[in-house]
C-alpha cells in the first residue's frame, strides 16, 4: 500500500526500480530528442506552411512569395471558395458520398467474405480462399483494368467508378477472417445453429455486434482510402461535376485556370475572373479543407490502425 | 489434420453451405468483375487493340499480332530507362525503408519521456494519411519557382532562384527523401508493435549482468525483430516491379524535363494509356504483372522456407 503511494507520487518520467538505471544516458536521450523533434517537425511544418499561405492576402503572396507568417493576414482565399460554394460544395458532396457509401459497401463485402472464409468445414472454403489469394499475387494491370471498368462495366464518368474498384482488398478480407477465427467462439455459432438460426442471422445478429474492433479497423482503412483517392478520378472522371475534393485539387494544381473557368459567370469572363481571384490562397485553402478532417481525426484513430496492422501480420 | 480434411470432403452439401455461399456471393461477384476479368483482359497485350463499340466487341474484332507490341516496346530506348528507374528506386527504397524505420523504432523506445515519444510518433505518422496530391501541393509551396519558400530563402541570401522542377540531379535524392518522409512513421509503428511485445525481463536480466544499452539492442531487440524484418524486406522485394504512381507522377508535377529520372513502369503505362498508344501500354502492363507475379511468388516461397507462419500463401 505504502509502496504504491510512493510510486504514484514519483514523477511520471521516472520509471520504478531497475529501469531507472537501465536506460540511455541523459546526453543520449537529449540527442535522440533533438533528432526526433526534427523529424516530427519536418512532418508537420509543410502543413503549417500551407495553412499560413491559405490565410495570406493574394497581393502579399505575389509580392513576397510564400511565408510561414502571412505578411498580410486575409481570409480572401476562403471567402473566394465560399463564393464558389456551388463548385466546392459539390466536390465536398462527392467526397463525402464516396467515402460514406464506399465504406459501408466495402465493410459489408469484406466482412461477409471474411466470415465465410472463417467457417471451418464449409464446402467451398478452398475455392473461395483461392479467389481471395490469387489477386494478391497477380493482377490484370492498369490497361486491362481500365478497359474492363470503362468499356465493359460502363463505369466511366459515374460515381461508381470511384467506389466499386476500391471496395474490397484481399488484405482486409484476411484481417477479418483472422479476427473472426480467433475471437468469435465456435460454440456461440454452434448453439445459434442448434436453435435454428440461419447463417444470415448469425452473421448480422451475433457475429457483427461482437466484432466492432475489426469493423472499426476496416472502416477506417476504407474511409481514409476513399477520402484520399484521386487516382480513380484521374482515370475515370472527365465530367467536372463529378470531381471529388482531391480530384479538384489535382486539377487546380495542374491548371489554376480551371478554377476561374468554373467560377466564370455571365458577364465575367474567365480571364477577368483569373485576374481577380486569389489563386494562391484559394488553392491552399482547398488543401486545408482536405487535410483538416484528417489531421483532426487520425490521432484518435491511430490505435485502430495499429491494431489492424498487427492483426494483418498474424495469419489465421 | 489430413484425416479431418478427408472427413470434411466426404460430407454432403447441406443447408449451411448454401447459406454461406449466398453470404459470400456478392463479394465473389466483386472479385470476378474487378479482379479476374482484368486478368483475362491482359491478353490484349497480344492484340492490336482498338476501341470499337463495347469492350467485348472491340476485343473480338481487334487482330492478334503476337509479340509485336513487345517488340515495339523493347525497341524503344525508354523501356530500359524505365526499368532502370523502377528497379533502382525500389532497391534504395527497400533498403532505407527497412533500416530507417527499424532504427527509429528502436530509438523512440529508448526515450525517457514516454509522452514525448507518443507526440513524435503521432506527428511522424501523419504523412501516411495525406494523399500524394496533397503532398504535391505541400512540395509546391517549397519548390515553386517564383513564390516557393526555398527560393525565397535563396534570394534573401543573395543567390539566384532555381527552377527546381527542371533540375534533374536534385530529384533522385529528393524522391528518396519524400518516400521516407511519407513512410517512416508508418513503418516505425509496425516495428514498435514488435518491440513493445518483447518481454521486459530480458532487458532487466541483461542490465543486471552489466550489458550496455547497445549490447541489449544488439543481442536482444534485433534478434527478436529478425523475423519481422526479414518478412517485411522480402515482401517489399516481391513488389519490386511496382512503384508508387503518386510519388513519381504527382510530386514532380509531371514535369517534362524530369522524365528520365521520374519515369517508372506505372508512370509509363499511365502516360501511354492517356496518349492512347494502347499496344505499348498493354505490353508494359503485361510485363509488370507477370514479372511482379514471379517476384512475389519467389519472395513468398523464401519466406515460407524461413518461417511458415509468416508466408502469405
Amino acid at each position: 500500500m505504502g509502496e504504491s503511494i510512493a510510486t504514484t507520487k514519483r514523477r511520471k518520467n521516472d520509471p520504478e526500480g531497475f529501469d531507472r538505471f537501465n536506460r540511455v544516458s541523459k546526453p543520449t536521450n537529449f540527442l535522440l530528442n533533438i533528432i526526433f523533434t526534427l523529424m516530427a517537425l519536418s512532418c508537420v511544418i509543410p502543413v503549417v506552411l500551407v495553412v499560413a499561405i491559405s490565410f495570406s492576402a493574394e497581393q502579399s503572396i505575389t509580392e513576397y512569395g510564400y511565408h510561414f507568417i502571412p505578411r498580410v493576414f486575409s481570409l480572401e482565399g476562403y471567402t473566394f471558395l465560399l463564393s464558389q460554394s456551388r463548385m466546392i460544395l459539390r466536390a465536398l458532396g462527392v467526397s463525402v458520398f464516396v467515402t460514406v457509401v464506399g465504406t459501408i459497401i466495402g465493410v459489408l463485402l469484406t466482412t461477409l467474405m471474411g466470415y465465410v472464409l472463417s467457417r471451418p468445414g464449409y464446402k467451398l472454403n478452398g475455392f473461395l480462399t483461392m479467389v481471395v489469394f490469387i489477386p494478391m499475387v497477380f493482377n490484370g494491370g492498369l490497361v486491362s483494368t481500365y478497359f474492363v471498368n470503362s468499356q465493359f462495366l460502363g463505369l466511366k464518368n459515374t460515381l461508381w467508378a470511384l467506389i466499386l474498384p476500391l471496395a474490397v482488398s484481399s488484405f482486409n478480407v484476411i484481417i477479418c477472417r483472422t479476427f473472426f477465427k480467433t475471437t468469435v467462439p465456435e460454440s456461440l455459432i454452434e448453439s445459434a445453429k442448434m436453435d435454428g438460426a440461419t447463417q444470415y442471422s448469425i452473421f448480422f445478429r451475433i457475429v457483427l455486434p461482437i466484432s466492432l474492433p475489426v469493423l472499426a479497423t476496416i472502416g477506417l482503412f476504407l474511409s481514409f482510402a476513399y477520402w484520399n483517392d484521386w487516382y480513380q478520378s484521374m482515370l475515370y472522371i472527365d465530367d467536372n461535376k463529378l470531381l471529388s475534393l482531391q480530384a479538384l485539387l489535382n486539377a487546380i494544381l495542374t491548371n489554376i485556370q480551371m478554377l476561374a473557368k468554373n467560377a466564370a459567370t455571365i458577364g465575367v469572363s474567365a480571364a477577368e475572373m483569373l485576374a481577380k481571384m486569389p489563386q494562391e490562397a484559394a488553392r491552399m485553402a482547398i488543401v486545408v479543407l482536405i487535410v483538416l478532417p484528417i489531421a483532426c481525426a487520425y490521432p484518435y484513430f491511430q490505435k485502430y490502425f495499429i491494431s489492424g496492422l498487427t492483426v494483418g501480420a498474424v495469419k489465421g | 489434420m489430413a484425416k479431418e480434411r478427408k472427413k470434411i470432403k466426404r460430407r454432403r452439401w447441406n443447408r449451411d453451405d448454401t447459406e454461406l455461399t449466398l453470404l459470400a456471393l456478392p463479394t465473389t461477384i466483386w472479385y470476378f468483375l474487378f479482379s479476374f476479368l482484368p486478368m483475362f483482359g491482359i491478353i490484349i497485350a497480344f492484340k492490336s487493340f482498338r476501341i470499337n463499340g463495347g469492350f467485348i466487341k472491340s476485343f473480338l474484332t481487334s487482330d492478334w499480332i503476337g509479340f509485336d507490341n513487345f517488340k515495339f516496346l523493347f525497341s524503344t530506348k525508354d523501356i530500359w530507362l524505365i526499368l532502370r528507374n523502377t528497379l533502382g528506386y525500389n532497391i534504395i527504397f527497400i533498403i532505407l525503408g527497412v533500416v530507417v524505420p527499424v532504427a527509429a523504432a528502436i530509438a523512440i523506445g529508448q526515450l525517457h519521456s514516454k509522452r514525448l515519444a507518443k507526440v513524435y510518433q503521432t506527428a511522424m505518422f501523419m504523412p501516411h494519411f495525406l494523399s500524394w496530391v496533397v503532398v504535391a501541393a505541400l512540395v509546391w509551396a517549397f519548390l515553386s519557382f517564383d513564390k516557393g519558400l526555398v527560393n525565397n530563402l535563396l534570394e534573401s541570401m543573395g543567390k539566384d532562384r532555381v527552377q527546381w522542377y527542371m533540375k534533374k540531379e536534385m530529384w533522385p535524392p529528393f524522391l528518396v527523401f519524400m518516400n521516407l518522409w511519407k513512410s517512416v512513421g508508418y513503418g516505425m509503428v509496425v516495428y514498435l508493435a514488435t518491440i513493445t511485445g518483447i518481454d521486459k525481463t530480458y532487458y532487466e536480466a541483461a542490465g543486471i549482468d552489466g550489458a550496455t544499452i547497445w549490447q541489449q539492442i544488439r543481442y536482444i531487440t534485433l534478434p527478436l525483430m529478425k523475423n519481422v524484418i526479414i518478412m517485411m524486406f522480402i515482401m517489399k522485394v516481391g513488389g519490386i516491379f511496382y512503384s508508387d504512381f503518386g510519388l513519381f507522377y504527382q510530386v514532380p508535377r509531371d514535369s517534362n524535363s524530369l522524365y528520365n529520372v521520374v519515369y517508372t513502369l506505372d508512370v509509363y503505362v499511365y502516360k501511354q494509356l492517356r496518349t492512347s498508344t494502347t499496344g505499348m501500354a498493354a505490353a508494359a502492363a503485361f510485363m509488370q504483372s507477370v514479372a511482379g507475379c514471379i517476384t512475389i511468388l519467389t519472395a513468398n516461397a523464401i519466406v515460407r522456407k524461413i518461417d511458415r507462419d509468416s508466408a502469405m500463401i
